[in-house]
């Protein structure tokens, strides 16, 4: 069997048994991204010393396994561009401390992968390098922002990735790809050394093949960090603790199946599925009825994320590190313009002002939701991965699609996504969306885990 | 929205042609975002960080494990000058 | 018609922390080789990230309490979004509508509100490039806006005295105009004598560095409104450079449009919370002020206020002095007499070695008309060639023949009595 195939558990254990060496591991995965980069346009950068890092590696929890890593985390002396011409030959002469924890942990950054540019999107195609390609079908998207790393798990490239995810960029990327991907609570990892897209929303976090891979990989990143002052000193269990816990006793909420967007989906149909799923494994399952309309999330975070970003982009002037603004790709200056103007005299009361007050809304919404249920289930995304050119002349694609998970990112709730079902006609996938109240990963984790389990996608 | 007032605040450089398009995308944008005056935000605070944290403050400590050398600090600088950055001369005083 | 000044002023001081505001960078600049003390977060790379200095809030907040100010017990920073080169986030980190201090009064004068952000880079004009150093981006920044009660450039001069010396004795900077690390900026403009309302413009003035200037530009500014006013015409709201060779301001390119700095909380800093303990703890801390130390001293050393006044200038000064009154051998007037005529080097002498030397100074009274005449005798018999030589033309050897004249009077006396005493018998 071609070891890149393993999952990060299994590559775990048979690293430590002595079952396979790193260098029959680094073989594989190297040939799979010889034998796929070039046509699914996965990585941008990619390692050649990684088998080295990793054989200094072998004693530490990781043992040197390969990461693919999104290009908007800052890696010390690997090319970091976040897709985008503005930052084509950027080098950082430091590590984001994801990837220090990472290092230190034992994993190696194998690759940088594509994104979105800036993480603008929701489909990769807005990369200033070229769309990725869904490995499960090529014609389609892998979703986006975090698009390269979710394909890069997919297509075996890794054997598991890091992303962030702003408004559904990790989860719905992972949920195009059939893998498994992990948003944390806002807080719970650090944004330090990550390209900031909207501050008080980015969070990095895992995309893997399995829901325990994810969170091994969480295990080695989380926690608070001295450089970055909106991380929280909420003590960090271990995340692959319970995870066999099940779901047994807890009632779980159902959200957005009834939505006029998703009435009579497959993916309305996956959850409602996947709601009976959960009714077997002992939980109790129910309609949600006072949740917010998702919709208008999308008006919370349209605003919120391109005022944050307006400001976030405004170091980017070609002098000390990069090729100056004449660079930033079409989809960059409509955002840092629509935030400029948000937060400009005469607006910023009407939009962001507003904007912020609806976003107290939803919070509020969600902590009356998470007195009665202790987990709340949904698609991931209203369908199916887009075919490629999918984005062309539509400006607000992404928050349409990431519709379904504007709420809790805006929330600063945590949230994974897990595969549930796979369309055989075309090879793409859907996914469920899991969300715990603040800091409850562990309880998302095992449901998610019980959930994987039983569907064996 | 004057997108030609916004680009000049925002510092983005525009052609004539992208004014168009740049506008037609804005109205499109605004549209969608209409939805969000409908919502009753009376006697709402609004939120500007969901974690709730405060007084996060850092000891007056010199930290040099992040200094840079001013070889690392202009490595990837454009335009650089007996160790300063560079930019065209500005005629205006500070 | 008679005119009055309207001005406001506008202090950036540099407080002398070890690290810079949001990261572990050292503070202290001057001199430095450029481009050094930077990383990450105040060179603005990717996904850099401010962390507060605590100190520096600390030291905002003494420095409000020190003026009089109020101190909210709610405050946050705020993103200042604008573009310039020396700005490297492309928005400075300060406080806008909820700032560490308000409402306070120096002297005569209304404190608006004392504020803390960071300090951009240094431009640097060269040939026909502009080159720029980061080491000073970052560096703490305090912000001080008085209301507009100042009336006039003496006016404007005491109070900066005043609030110079306050820095001064809190410790939190060497407010140096000369190395940048204190700015001054007035907003001046002119109504009517008697009117209460503010002026419907104000023009700032940039590029002074000493309190002479700041008067002289005041001074330049307030005839040159004046003089537009009787014309029916009203000043052009605008930023003028003082230019110090001729002693006058111009005016320095019209910006197209004012800034709009968008203004909103920083997401990436949480806000500060205080309470009642916390900010009494702070006050606690505060050393006695230039001015409640100068009546004191003038009360219970029973100086005159220009003896205490002097004596107060600086904190080292007055904790010198007051060094020296503890050790009990000299009296208060004495000492005054002493350190302020003989200007003494309060670096140099301790304490404990100044009183000494005033003490056997002060025996000089004890030696007596004839042992001090016996002695130059002796002296005079016992060097008849250096006399000779004295005589002669050779005044330098009359040090040499006090000299001995001191000699015999082990350390007592004064060389300058015994010098006039001398000159009598030779």
């Amino acid at each position: 069997m071609k070891l890149n195939t393993l999952t990060l558990k299994d590559t775990l254990n048979k690293l430590q048994h002595k079952e396979i060496s790193l260098s029959e591991l680094y073989r594989d995965v190297d040939e799979a991204i010889a034998d796929h980069n070039e046509k699914l346009n996965v990585y941008l950068t990619v390692n050649n010393e990684a088998v080295k890092e990793a054989r200094k590696q072998q004693n530490k929890p990781l043992a040197g396994v390969p990461v693919a890593v999104k290009d908007n985390f800052c890696t010390k002396g690997m090319r970091t561009t976040a897709a985008t011409n503005v930052l084509k030959d950027f080098i950082p002469p430091f590590d984001a401390t994801v990837i220090s924890r990472l290092k230190e942990a034992g994993g190696v950054v194998v690759g940088k992968t594509n994104m979105d540019a800036w993480a603008h999107g929701s489909s990769t195609e807005t990369s200033d390098f070229g769309p990725t390609k869904n490995p499960r079908n090529p014609d389609y998207l892998p979703g986006g922002s975090s698009g390269g790393s979710a394909a890069a798990v997919a297509a075996d490239m890794c054997i598991a990735a890091i992303g962030s995810e702003t408004a559904g960029s990790i989860r719905q990327p992972a949920s195009w790809c059939g893998v498994v991907g992990l948003k944390p609570t806002y807080g719970r990892v650090s944004r330090y050394g990550v390209a900031a897209m909207a501050s008080s929303t980015d969070s990095p976090g895992a995309i893997g093949k399995t829901v325990e891979d994810c969170a091994i990989l969480l295990n080695a990143i989380a926690g608070k960090d001295p450089y970055d002052a909106t991380t929280s000193p909420q003590p960090v269990p271990d995340f692959t603790n319970g995870l066999k816990k099940g779901v047994k006793g807890l009632k779980i909420g159902v959200c957005y199946t009834e939505h006029p967007k998703l009435k009579g989906t497959d993916a309305s149909r996956a959850v409602v599925a996947a709601a009976k799923t959960f009714e077997r494994l002992g939980a109790t399952v129910e309609p949600v009825s006072e949740i917010m309309d998702p919709s208008i999330a999308i008006g919370v975070y349209t605003i919120v994320q391109r005022s944050e970003v307006s400001s976030n982009l405004a170091g980017y002037n070609g002098i000390r590190y990069d090729y100056g603004r004449a660079f930033f790709g079409d989809e960059a200056k409509r955002r840092i313009m629509l935030g400029t103007f948000t937060l400009s005299k005469g607006y910023a009361d009407k939009y962001y002002v507003t904007a912020q007050k609806v976003r107290s809304l939803y919070i509020e919404n969600y902590q009356k939701l998470f007195g009665r249920y202790d987990l709340l289930i949904g698609p991931t995304s209203p369908g199916y991965a887009q075919k490629l050119g999918a984005t062309k002349d539509n400006p607000m694609f992404g928050e349409l699609e990431d519709m379904l998970l504007e709420p809790s990112s805006i929330s600063g709730l945590p949230g994974i996504s897990v595969p549930s079902h796979r369309d055989p006609k075309t090879n793409l996938y859907l996914g469920l969306n899991i969300v715990a109240n603040y800091w409850q990963e562990v309880s998302m984790i095992a449901a998610a885990y019980a959930f994987e389990q039983e569907v064996k996608l | 929205m004057d997108v030609k007032k916004i680009a000049k605040l925002a510092h983005i450089p525009i052609t004539e042609k992208e004014e168009e398009t740049l506008t037609k995308g804005f109205h499109a944008t605004l549209k969608v975002v209409d939805m969000l005056f409908s919502v009753d935000v009376k006697g709402t605070q609004p939120t500007s960080q969901v974690t709730g944290l405060e007084n996060v403050l850092r000891e007056d400590v010199i930290d040099g494990s992040r200094q840079f050398t001013q070889e690392q600090a202009l490595a990837n600088a454009p335009r650089k000058h007996n160790g300063y950055f560079v930019v065209d001369q500005i005629l205006e005083d500070d | 018609m008679n005119y009055e000044p309207v001005i406001g002023m506008e202090i950036h001081v540099e407080l002398a922390t070890r690290s810079k505001m949001f990261c572990g960078c050292p503070s202290n600049h001057f001199a430095k080789v450029p481009n050094t003390q930077t990383c990450p977060v105040c060179l603005a790379m990717p996904g850099g990230l401010p962390v507060p200095n605590k100190k520096a809030i600390e030291w905002t907040i003494k420095l409000g309490l020190a003026l009089g100010c109020e101190i909210p017990l709610f405050s946050k920073f705020d993103r200042k979004n604008y573009f310039y080169p020396d700005l490297p986030k492309g928005y400075q980190i300060s406080q806008y509508d909820q700032p560490l201090a308000i409402h306070g009064k120096l002297g005569d004068v209304r404190i608006h509100r004392v504020h803390l952000e960071e300090d951009t880079g240094k431009l640097v004009h060269s040939n026909n490039m502009t080159l720029i150093d980061f080491n000073r981006s970052g560096v703490p920044l305090v912000e001080i806006v008085t209301e507009p009660d100042i009336r006039s450039g003496d006016q404007a001069k005491e109070f900066l005295k005043k609030l110079y010396q306050v820095v001064r004795y809190l410790g939190i900077s060497d407010a140096d105009m000369e190395k940048g690390s204190m700015r001054l900026e007035p907003n001046i403009s002119v109504r009517p004598m008697g009117s209460k309302t503010l002026p419907k413009y104000k023009v700032e003035v940039k590029n002074i560095n000493s309190f002479n200037f700041v008067k002289k530009a005041i001074e330049y500014e307030v005839k040159r409104h004046i003089d537009l006013l009787e014309q029916g015409r009203t000043p052009v709201q605008e930023t003028r450079g003082w230019m110090e060779g001729n002693n006058e301001t111009v005016s320095q390119r019209i910006k197209e449009e004012a800034n709009d700095y968008r203004y909103f909380p920083e997401p990436d800093i949480p806000p500060m919370r205080w309470d009642s303990v916390f900010v009494n703890g702070i006050k606690a801390q505060l050393p006695e002020l230039p001015e409640a130390r100068n009546t004191r001293f003038m009360k219970e050393y029973a100086l005159n206020a220009y003896d205490s006044g002097l004596l107060t200038d600086s904190r080292e000064l007055a904790d010198y002095f007051e060094e020296c009154v503890k050790l009990k051998s000299v009296s208060p007037k004495k000492l005054a007499n002493w350190i302020i005529n003989k200007k003494v080097n309060i670096d140099d002498v301790l304490p404990a070695t100044l009183v000494k030397s005033i003490v056997q100074a002060s025996a000089v009274a004890t030696i007596s008309d004839t042992e001090l005449e016996n002695v130059i005798q002796r002296v005079i018999g016992e060097n008849p060639k250096a006399v000779a030589d004295y005589k002669k033309g050779k005044t330098q050897v009359l040090g040499f023949l006090i000299g001995m004249v001191m000699k015999q009077l082990k350390g007592k006396g004064n060389p300058e009595s015994i010098k006039k005493t001398f000159q009598l018998y030779i």
